[in-house]
């Protein structure tokens, strides 16, 4: 497991995903000097709010400008200090981007970026606080580290391992409410390396964030309903990608889908694509996510449920790729 | 400290050369920014022959004051005068824009020694001081850091953002300078896009602003020593805002936007340095006549 502050089944109960994430930057806030904390203006909102509580010498809030934000964490990482930047995604990644580019990632300075609100987990906010690009360009970013956490406890396990490894780290998580995947942060995380959270034989559904829980849920209906083995691996890292695990699911399944609460332009699934047809091994391959177009208003799981992100919609998409039989047909046309 | 007389007259001696340095690279590099560059030249001098508190064996030590070219692309002046200093080989600068060079037009601080911060992308410098500024107040350190913006820099609203922070935590630790020679690359600042009244809106942003001739080493230093005074306690941040010329030194490019960036022949080069050398009497004349 990570090192750091240990979160359990019952605080996951109580605490939303922010408040675990806020209670484990507080921690780490008191015990290294060296650790501060940035925001613009949503303290309360990213929960750095418990930061407050304990050392509110440590929070320096720039008001409503995540550029100053970025460019004032860069200055502080690079005077020797570990700075966490937390704003609403869709801003860190698209009205910070500059910053995030040039003072963040470019100079490689050691600053903790937790982006959050992400994908449509503002759902009823709109489309001005979705944030359906920003894998596509955080993962584009040299240096930068990106991490999708599914829940809360792996939310603490990603922070603890920005907070202890040197570099940019880019951890977006949600709105706050998400399912509970892990009863217990001793599952072993580590960056870079994709958990398998149920086993199968038939087909991987590969899947980041809120989309896990959703993914584990269809693969159980799925055994249970149509005998199917459906390996799901939480993909917390999208970069770097674990290659390795995206390979062996290749070789042992032959059908990988991905699901992301993100466009299926640029994001994890993308990741995911660029390893298979590197790895030269046919297979059957779906991405799950937003369309190429700006996502509805509604409730979470009222869009993810509408995508087609939710397990409903994996299980169908499941379905449907079980049926392609690409492997022994040289007619290629009837496959899609 | 007053600026003795000798001193003064030695800060122009450095001046003198790191301006003919500044043409030489130019040269090297096929083109650069060099309007700019002579423009803030005699502020980089200042600061790295008088006031920066740096150690050039030790480039990464943790109490150093720092300098940030928020106008990278001044790099073309910059570089010459991190090399003359020691942080990197003079024969660097012969590469300067070259395929494969570690300087490129703006300055990689992961690449050349003695860079803070590397820029190049307008507007970033002043959130970046902000941060180190409160950095230092974090870590207990009384160390300065000084930011250098150009004027049209100044159109991009990041700027604006890290004004605000410096004079909402009262960073008077945080020097802000800014390079005004009223030139930007399609005219002069005021047709392309007004920036006047430019000391009255950054008084108006927090700062204690003193407006001064930026290419009197002189006044300058004044003005410094005052920004300096008042940075030993906690209060509103100094705004050093620099009436300069475009092309400073050189007679012929002086005050002309359009030698925001160009290329200089054998038969330019020449008569710039002539120049130059006629523009260092006028200075030494005038060093020896308001010097104390």
């Amino acid at each position: 497991m990570a090192g750091g502050f240990v979160y359990n089944a019952i605080d996951q109960t109580e605490l939303s995903t922010a408040e675990i994430y806020g209670k484990a930057i507080a921690d780490i806030v008191q015990k290294d000097p060296k650790v501060v904390a940035v925001t613009p203006d949503l303290a309360k909102s990213t929960k750095l709010g418990e930061v407050l509580k304990v050392c509110p010498e440590r929070v320096f809030n720039v008001g409503i400008a995540e550029q100053d934000m970025f460019g004032v964490a860069a200055g502080m990482a690079r005077a020797g200090l570990i700075p966490f930047a937390s704003g609403f995604s869709a801003f860190t990644s698209m009205r910070a981007c500059d910053q995030l580019h040039t003072d963040i990632c470019y100079q490689n300075t050691n600053v903790k970026i937790i982006a959050t609100h992400a994908g449509t987990s503002f759902g009823q906010a709109g489309s001005t606080h979705h944030a359906i690009v920003d894998l596509a360009i955080t993962r584009a970013m040299p240096n930068l580290t990106v991490i999708v956490p599914a829940d809360g406890l792996e939310t603490a396990n990603a922070v603890n391992a920005a907070y202890e490894n040197f570099g940019p780290y880019y951890i977006r998580i949600n709105r706050g409410f998400d399912r509970v995947l892990y009863d217990s942060q001793d599952y072993g995380f580590e960056v870079g390396k994709a958990v398998e959270v149920h086993p199968g034989t038939d087909i991987t559904v590969i899947a980041c964030g809120s989309c896990v829980f959703q993914a584990r849920e269809a693969a159980k209906f799925l055994e249970n309903a149509d005998g199917l083995k459906v390996r799901v691996l939480n993909m917390h890292t999208i970069k770097p990608i674990d290659r390795d695990a995206i390979m062996k699911a290749v070789l042992d399944t032959r059908r990988i889908i991905t699901v992301e609460d993100h466009s299926t332009i640029g994001g994890l699934g993308s990741a995911v694509a660029e390893v298979v047809v590197e790895g030269g091994k046919a297979c059957a391959f779906r991405k799950l996510g937003h369309p190429d177009k700006f996502a509805p208003i509604g409730l979470h799981e009222d869009i993810m449920a509408e995508v087609g992100i939710d397990s409903n919609g994996i299980i169908a998409a499941v379905r449907d790729v079980m049926k392609m039989d690409f492997e022994e047909d040289d007619n290629w046309d009837d496959e899609f | 400290m007053a600026l003795s007389k000798q001193e003064w007259l030695a800060l122009e001696k450095k001046a003198f050369e790191l301006r003919k340095l500044c043409l030489q690279t130019t040269v090297w590099a096929g083109s650069g920014h060099i309007g700019g560059g002579m423009s803030i030249m005699d502020l980089l001098t200042v600061l790295y022959h008088k006031y920066l508190n740096i150690k050039v064996e030790d480039p990464q030590w943790e109490d150093r004051d720092r300098f940030i070219l928020s106008k990278g692309h001044a790099a073309i002046a910059y570089a010459p005068v991190l090399c003359d200093k020691g942080f990197n080989d003079v024969e660097m600068l012969k590469t300067f824009n070259l395929s494969g060079s570690k300087m490129g037009m703006h300055l990689d601080s992961n690449k050349v020694v003695g860079v803070d911060a590397s820029t190049g992308s307008l507007g970033h410098g002043a959130s970046i001081a902000a941060g180190t500024a409160l950095a230092a107040r974090v870590l207990g350190k009384d160390f300065l850091t000084y930011v250098a913006t150009g004027d049209g820099e100044l159109g991009e609203g990041s700027n604006w953002e890290g004004f605000m922070t410096m004079n909402h935590y009262q960073l008077s630790n945080c020097i802000v300078f800014i390079d005004r020679n009223h030139c930007m690359i399609d005219g002069p600042t005021e047709d392309v896009m007004k920036l006047e009244p430019l000391a009255d809106k950054m008084t108006a942003f927090g700062f204690n602003t003193i407006v001064v001739d930026g290419n009197n080493i002189g006044a300058l230093c004044d003005a410094i020593d005052t920004a300096i005074e008042r940075s030993k306690e906690p209060c509103a941040p100094t705004c050093i805002l620099m009436d300069t010329k475009k092309g400073a030194g050189i007679k012929t490019m002086e005050g002309d936007y359009l030698w925001h960036y160009g290329a200089i022949d054998d038969a330019l080069f020449e008569k710039f340095n002539a120049e130059l050398e006629e523009d260092y009497k006028a200075r030494v004349a005038r060093a020896e006549k308001e010097g104390k």
